[in-house]
């Protein structure tokens, strides 16, 4: 039993763990593109913290209108070049309203971010709770439990959610029935792994070692159980963060998300779809950015992925 | 013999004395000059070996893990594929050159002049096809055989290695084999096209002893019947006493000793060789004085800083042996077992709570003695590992009565065990699963003592120091994370864990099974000492019948979740009275030649 | 396997009216007054009102409102609170507020659309991900698989309306090389049809293309390193033979299950594709009747969607337990 094949071709197997944060950072750092994802991420974040005063810096807000700065003979698109990019407005403004457009998805990023990361943690907290359930408690609670969460893996979660979304009364705060929606029908995945892990977890040696150490209850569950759960919750949490943003950016396009005045780039892409001959920089702005951003989330989720468990077949995988 | 037998690890081509069998004046089958196989990273796994087989002749090549062995194997069908892999000397088998050249060249040698069976038979064949189309697969490539004549042949074969209604199982998925049938398939496959050489990997790591035993005879008789050669690379020295004429001994890439398997078995000339040869437990000897005795001489030097406090004074001072050390009677059994029994669910039942089950331990009683040594040995599904779970109570019989030291403890529940988890430890078999990786070895070992209530760190840190120093490791190593430790230094510390609180019963679970067998005669050297130190009862649970008896006062022998048979070891081993554990005497290799075709014989007498 | 079916099909009933009664009530009993919404904007008297809910049943406790509808998909019924009584054919999901139409025949009319739109894009995203995936696998490491890879995180993370917004500007709008995308039925010019389709196919399939590609490359690589891979090596058998007989078929089968879910999902799910371009499949009927909060549309839909990825589920297990063997279905 001492020898395989394998223990004689491959030198020693890399680290389960002993791990920390120090260690998943120098980890990190030999993803390049992690890294600029992870740049990007922090600044927009940066950005939507500071997009009052980044606006201010402007001297614009995202409701005023400006008829002047349209050209009404070609239907409102604005006038000048690049969707009327000027030293007034930096990225130009809507078309048929005026409205300053870095304004708007500077804000919008606010949104967007909010709205996804709010989201996750509840997704976060629901699934680990319902998972850690059905890993570590009884057969039947693991039964009923497990039944539910393919029950809502197998949701067709999308128009559930545009049907409740418009449903609900209006006057109900939309950010938050955003999120608490998106948390509905996302926290899913999380329980199978949570659970999964669990499951896997509470089999191994050292789990039945700390029960004979006396350990047992919550206790045993922390110590033993839970920092084994980090690494794979959280590398699936970084890629469930752009899977919202999608979600919401998605949502907003069917007019079923954030309502108008409050920017979103789904939003904003949606009207652009009637523009996008005359103005295509409407389509542009929102569209980069959205793309760039969810592209940031990903590639620092996966570099995460890989930098945490350097076994898995991530995206972006290297040569060896 | 001293001219075919160079103390040196490597150099010049030696040529191995005439093969009982073989031909030696043919030109060889295999013939491997100066090989090296470099891994990426600059690991060098094989470092210079030449060797020659002749036609006929069977090679066996020993060595422990990280030997080179297997990368040895391998490249003589040029299998590195993709592993990138760097090899430089020269291969040579059946006379064409195994090297990346003509890749056609290499495909008509692999399988048709040099067939290869695997050490893991569960995942080697395909899942997705039926085991005769496998064999017919690999038979049509190599002859350009008709789809009816292939079939026609993969039955034959397969019927050949002993696949009762071949036939009709043929058509059949891997999955519903056996592994020891799984393994004959293999086998099968290898022998359909009539090779020259059979190169073996460990084939018989993966089973139990009655299964190795019968694909060992499977080989030996296949040879005799069709003489192709073997090269069987195995780290089990048992194995190759049987099996082979000529024997290489492996270690860090090198060959170290080459000769008859007689003559180094019996007259070792290399150290290493000695070393191997002397750590393997003997199952035809009785157990040995030095592990009865341990290191008593250490016995007085024993510290109280690791129980004081813990257990509080009194008790620490050998109170509890009042017997004798060599296990005879004391009075009360420490653990009385009143047929416990240990039903699994199966299935999934429409209803809950109506599941069929199956019954792992089958109702079992047996006394564990105190002061004691209980072997517990069993092949894979004998319930072993079930019964000891349920001894420590980390499973909860389903059935019948568990006492510690005359108090009922099967049916508490887990929050009433508190008082008696301290006198209950453990040691696991895997040494990479028994370690939390997340937390430092030393917290793992504090861990007892904190749960019992330990606050005082400085004392807890000076204790877990002394256990680590104890147990053969640095002191200064707390803080370091199990990753760093190899399978014997964990296995070391899951030894201190179970015994920093001075537990009265540790059951050892396979302790050693996982490791190389210098380590594992480590590991039972320090179990026999901390054992006389400590006046410990033990029970010990392993596969392995030699290292059974090496440590035991008393054997059981389990089969199919009951308890076969239960005596003094040296009866049980030397007149078994259970016909299982008769066969199962029959089937464990040993280190003679003789013996080995003695036993064989018997085995296929009996078969026959 | 009768048994297995049997039980499998009384589960999946089970499920579908634990679904139906949560859509029924939990859309039925929100606030807003049904009647009012089936009056239209202009004020109704309060006579009309109780008329229209008495036809409807609306003035009916809410589970004997939903025992209706149970009844009705199954055995059809009849509205007769008015003066007229409308017999309501099996099966039954009620009359659209908006336009009065039955929601069955609603549901059929819309069905082809999408389901044009959804089996031209499924065959694409299965192809290019499948034939990128195994190529990549076997070009691991090199220039090309390090293409791939990064072009399926920018797929992966480019929205679907993205993609086609990307492509109406640059196909219908720069070069003109199509007309801006209606629907046309198969039965009528089937090259027409295509056509028309080409832009709606390429953006639905772009993110699930560069999602099937990492998980093919990921299964590829996996049974590449299995023994079994090794054993048909060592016995000769050509690199590429060794793929194609023994590597393709373990890494393909896990996508069974995943592609007859996705087929199903998209199918009602491909609302935003659908909105984009104009096509009148199930997914923009579903968005046009939120916004006119048209009650049994919304319901007839959101059902409908369930019971399709209901019973996708049970058609992927059993698919995959023929494929593979090993699965017993129990």
């Amino acid at each position: 039993m001492s020898t395989d094949a394998l223990a004689d071709q491959v030198a020693a197997p890399a680290p389960e763990g002993g791990a920390g944060a120090r260690s998943v950072w120098r980890a990190l750092r030999r993803e390049p593109a992690a890294l600029a994802g992870l740049v990007v991420v922090l600044l927009l974040v940066l950005v939507a913290l500071a997009a009052p005063l980044l606006t201010a810096l402007e001297g614009q807000d995202y409701t005023s209108y400006h008829d002047g700065l349209l050209d009404s003979a070609r239907g409102g698109v604005p006038a000048g070049d690049l969707g009327g990019i000027s030293a007034h407005h930096w990225l130009g403004v809507e078309p048929k309203t005026g409205r300053d457009l870095f304004a708007r998805v500077v804000y919008g990023a606010r949104v967007s971010l909010a709205v996804a990361l709010s989201a996750t943690i509840l997704q976060l907290l629901i699934g680990l709770t319902i998972g850690l359930a059905a890993g570590l408690g009884g057969r039947i609670a693991d039964a009923v439990l497990s039944r539910v969460t393919d029950l809502v893996l197998a949701f067709p979660a999308l128009i559930f959610s545009i049907a409740l979304l418009g449903i609900v009364p209006q006057s109900f705060p939309r950010p938050v029935l955003l999120v608490l929606v998106l948390a509905l029908f996302g926290w899913a995945g999380t329980a199978r792994i949570a659970r999964g892990q669990a499951l896997t977890l509470r089999t191994r040696d050292y789990v039945a070692a700390a029960r004979l150490a006396g350990g047992r209850g919550a206790r045993l569950a922390r110590r033993e159980i839970l920092p084994g759960l980090a690494a794979p919750v959280i590398t699936y949490a970084a890629l469930m963060v752009p899977g919202n943003i999608v979600a919401e950016a998605g949502l907003s396009f069917l007019g079923v998300g954030i309502n108008p005045p409050t920017p979103s780039w789904g939003q904003m892409l949606s009207s652009a779809t009637t523009w996008f001959g005359g103005d295509p920089m409407y389509v542009a702005i929102p569209g980069v950015l959205l793309f760039a951003t969810v592209l940031s989330f990903t590639l620092f989720g996966d570099g995460l992925r890989n930098a945490l468990d350097p076994r898995s077949t991530s995206l972006s995988k290297r040569a060896e | 013999m001293t001219d075919q037998l160079s103390p040196e690890p490597s150099g010049a081509t030696t040529r191995l004395p005439a093969p009982r069998s073989g031909d030696p004046a043919a030109a060889p089958i295999v013939a491997v000059d100066g090989l090296t196989v470099t891994f990426p990273g600059g690991t060098r796994a094989v470092d210079g070996v030449s060797f020659e087989l002749a036609p006929g002749a069977s090679l066996g090549i020993v060595g422990e893990s990280g030997s080179g062995k297997s990368a040895t194997a391998l490249a003589l069908l040029g299998l590195h594929h993709g592993t990138g892999a760097r090899l430089t000397g020269r291969v040579e088998v059946a006379g064409t050159v195994v090297d990346d050249s003509d890749p056609q060249r290499l495909r008509r040698l692999r399988g048709a002049t040099a067939a290869m069976v695997f050490q893991d038979p569960m995942s080697a064949l395909d899942p997705y096809f039926s085991v005769g189309s496998q064999i017919a697969e690999v038979y049509r490539l190599h002859t350009g055989a008709s789809r009816r004549e292939a079939w026609t042949r993969a039955v034959e074969v397969l019927d050949h290695v002993g696949i009762p209604h071949a036939a009709r199982r043929a058509s059949e998925p891997p999955h519903q084999f056996s592994g020891g049938q799984r393994q004959r398939a293999l086998i099968a496959m290898a022998l359909a096209l009539r090779p020259k050489v059979l190169i073996a990997d460990e084939p018989t790591t993966a089973l139990d002893v009655t299964v190795q035993a019968q694909i060992l005879d499977l080989l030996h008789g296949l040879r005799a019947e069709t003489g192709m050669a073997l090269l069987l690379v195995t780290h089990d020295l048992g194995v190759i006493a049987g099996t082979v004429d000529e024997v290489l001994v492996m270690q860090r890439g090198r060959i170290v000793e080459r000769g008859g398997v007689r003559r180094v078995l019996s007259a070792p000339e290399h150290d290493y060789t000695r070393a191997l040869l002397s750590a393997v437990p003997r199952v035809d000897a009785p157990r040995r004085r030095a592990l009865v005795d341990g290191a008593r001489g250490g016995a007085g030097a024993r510290s109280e800083a690791t129980v004081d406090g813990v257990r509080g004074g009194g008790t620490v001072d050998g109170v509890r042996g009042e017997g004798t050390v060599d296990g005879v009677d004391r009075g009360e059994p420490l653990v009385r077992l009143v047929d416990v029994r240990q039903d699994f669910p199966v299935g999934r039942g429409l209803l809950p709570g109506r599941h069929r089950t199956v019954a792992a331990v089958d109702g079992v009683s047996l006394d564990v003695r105190r002061g004691e040594v209980l072997g517990v040995v069993g092949e894979s599904g004998s319930g072993k590992t079930t019964l000891a779970r349920m001894m420590v109570r980390l499973l909860r019989p389903t059935g019948g009565r568990v006492e510690f030291d005359g108090t009922e403890i099967g049916a508490l529940p887990e929050r009433r065990l508190a008082p008696y988890r301290r006198d209950l430890q453990m040691v696991f078999q895997d040494p990479i699963s028994a370690l939390n990786p997340r937390r430092s070895v030393g917290e793992s070992i504090a861990d007892p003592l904190r749960t019992a209530g330990v606050r005082d760190d400085a004392r807890i840190r000076a204790t877990v120091r002394e256990w680590l120093g104890r147990v053969g490791l640095d002191p200064d190593r707390y803080d370091a994370y199990p990753h760093e430790f190899s399978g014997g230094q964990r296995q070391r510390i899951g030894i201190a864990r179970a015994l920093v609180r001075s537990p009265r019963l540790v059951v050892c679970d396979e302790p050693v099974s996982a490791l190389d067998v210098s380590t594992q005669a480590q590991i039972i050297d320090l179990l026999a000492q901390l054992r006389t130190e400590l006046d410990l009862t033990v029970v010990f649970v392993a596969h392995d019948l030699a290292v059974v008896r090496q440590v035991s006062d008393r054997v059981a022998v389990m089969h199919g979740g009951k308890l076969v048979e239960l005596a003094d070891a040296d009866t049980v081993y030397t007149d078994p009275q259970h016909d299982y554990t008769r066969s199962l005497l029959a089937a464990v290799p040993v280190l003679d030649p003789d013996l080995a075709a003695r036993r064989r014989a018997e085995r296929v007498a009996v078969a026959g | 396997m009768a048994a297995y079916l049997i039980r499998r099909v009384l589960g999946a009933l089970v499920v579908l009216l634990v679904l139906s009664a949560a859509v029924y009530v939990i859309f039925y009993a929100l606030p807003g007054n049904p009647a009012q919404l089936v009056c239209g904007p202009k004020t109704c008297q309060a006579d009309q009102l109780h008329r229209i809910e008495t036809e409807l049943g609306l003035d009916q406790p809410i589970y004997l409102q939903y025992w209706h509808f149970l009844v009705g998909i199954f055995a059809g019924r009849t509205f007769s609170g008015g003066p007229e009584a409308i017999h309501c054919a099996a099966p039954c999901l009620g009359y659209s507020y908006q336009t009065g139409e039955p929601v069955t025949s609603l549901l059929l009319d819309r069905l082809p659309v999408s389901a044009s739109l959804v089996v031209g894009g499924f065959v694409i995203w299965v192809l290019v991900g499948v034939g990128l995936g195994v190529v990549s696998a076997l070009r691991r490491g090199r220039a090309l698989d390090r293409v791939v890879t990064t072009a399926t995180l920018a797929g992966n993370s480019v929205p679907v309306f993205l993609v086609g917004l990307l492509l109406l500007l640059v196909f219908c709008v720069y070069l003109r090389a199509l007309p801006f995308p209606g629907y046309q039925p198969l039965t009528g010019n089937p090259a027409l049809w295509a056509q028309n389709l080409i832009l709606p196919w390429v953006s639905l399939s772009v993110v699930s293309a560069a999602v099937y590609t990492r998980l093919t490359r990921t299964s590829m690589l996996e049974t590449l390193a299995e023994d079994h891979i090794r054993t048909f090596r060592a016995y000769g058998l050509s690199e590429s033979r060794v793929i194609r007989r023994h590597a393709l078929r373990g890494a393909l089968t896990p996508l069974i299950t995943i592609g007859t879910i996705d087929l199903a999902t998209s199918l009602t799910g491909a609302t935003l594709t659908e909105s984009l371009f104009g096509l009148p499949g199930l997914g923009q009927l579903l968005v046009t009747s939120v916004r006119n909060i048209d009650l049994p549309v919304v319901v007839g839909v959101t059902i409908l969607a369930g019971a399709v990825i209901v019973v996708a589920n049970m058609v992927a297990d059993i698919l995959y337990s023929v494929a593979d063997r090993r699965v017993a279905l129990a």
